[in-house]
């Protein structure tokens, strides 16, 4: 009978292995998405270093869907760069061009108008109430390189969650069941 | 080892591999083209010229552009965006830089052109300081690829000066 303990003991030993070894597969994936993410926040400087284009304010250039890189870097802000920036009470942040720049003699504060492309008017509209120029701390980051349609990844996931269940139960399924 | 989903995964991995590395290839190939950009503008009137009751200046212009930017476009050109700000220092302010006109240039053919036109943004000083000013007006373009990298630069004009006396 003691054969058949062996066994069992074998098989065991052999799951937990296999258990541990698929666990540590799964953290060695999402540890290096981590990476990747904190590496570009550290190389580009700003804390978002990629950006999907939500709106066709920027058109034609940039459509809904494609993908920005940004970049942080000491350089003042001048006009026609195309910055990311944040308003005071919203949540999403807005990519549009800088079309009035004042940079203060004293200070070196720069006061900065922007506008979309492909808006008739300038974004006071979109500013806070009363507010008529964006400030150095609005300032997330300016675009630097371009990638089209990548985008449309996140925007599906976002819109319809189901399909995002569906994946990660997916890939999650695949991890534990494949096999070295 | 050679199950179905392995060889899919393999097969997408490639594809998405030589695809980012074409995109690669194709923004780094924009290094190549040293591009040779020509630009006049030309001040036709001074429309009007005036205070306002918070003690800012502001002008009204009409330019007259002529540009040839046929040579920014390659290949990876999805358009090029191109605007004519004016620049100049005030006490206050170390620079100040007001787009006066923009224009966005789809394809090659357009980008010989040439366009009389008056400031569509409005052109105000933080104060008071534009009478007798010196100012540039400086010719900007931002080329936007169809894949990769962003390119700008400009072609500086200077010499220009508002008037001395509001009107």
């Amino acid at each position: 009978m003691g054969w058949i303990g062996e066994t069992v003991d074998s098989i065991r030993s052999i799951q937990i292995r296999q258990l541990l070894t698929q666990a540590v597969s799964l953290g060695m994936i999402v540890t290096s998405a981590l990476i990747i993410w904190k590496a570009l926040m550290c190389i580009t400087g700003s804390e978002s270093p990629v950006v999907v284009v939500l709106s066709g304010s920027m058109e034609p250039g940039f459509k809904r869907g494609d993908i920005l890189f940004l970049h942080m870097s000491k350089d003042p802000i001048r006009a026609g760069e195309i910055v990311v920036f944040n308003i005071d009470g919203r949540e999403i942040p807005i990519v549009h061009r800088v079309i009035k720049v004042h940079e203060r003699q004293d200070t070196g504060e720069v006061d900065v108008l922007t506008k979309g492309d492909n808006n008739y008017g300038d974004d006071r509209l979109l500013y806070a109430h009363g507010q008529l120029w964006l400030q150095r701390h609005h300032i997330m980051g300016r675009a630097v390189g371009f990638l089209p349609y990548v985008g449309w990844v996140t925007i599906i996931m976002t819109e319809k969650p189901v399909i995002k269940y569906i994946l990660i139960g997916a890939l999650g399924l695949l991890v534990i069941t494949s096999k070295d | 080892m050679h199950s179905f989903g392995y060889r899919a995964n393999a097969l997408l991995t490639f594809a998405l591999t030589i695809l980012a590395l074409i995109c690669a290839m194709a923004s780094l190939s924009d290094n190549l083209n040293s591009p040779s950009p020509s630009a006049e503008i030309q001040i036709l009137n001074i429309n009007w010229f005036q205070r306002h009751p918070d003690g800012n200046d502001e002008v009204s212009l009409t330019l007259n552009i002529t540009a040839d930017l046929q040579s920014l476009f390659t290949w990876n050109t999805k358009q090029v965006f191109v605007f004519v700000a004016a620049e100049y220092e005030t006490p206050t302010n170390s620079l100040n830089q007001v787009s006066v006109w923009d224009g966005i240039i789809p394809a090659k053919e357009h980008a010989k052109f040439w366009i009389q036109t008056s400031n569509k943004y409005r052109l105000i000083d933080q104060g008071g300081n534009l009478r007798g000013k010196e100012f540039n007006l400086t010719l900007h373009w931002h080329v936007m690829p169809k894949t990769g990298k962003m390119f700008a630069d400009k072609l500086v004009t200077s010499g220009y000066r508002f008037p001395e006396e509001y009107r």
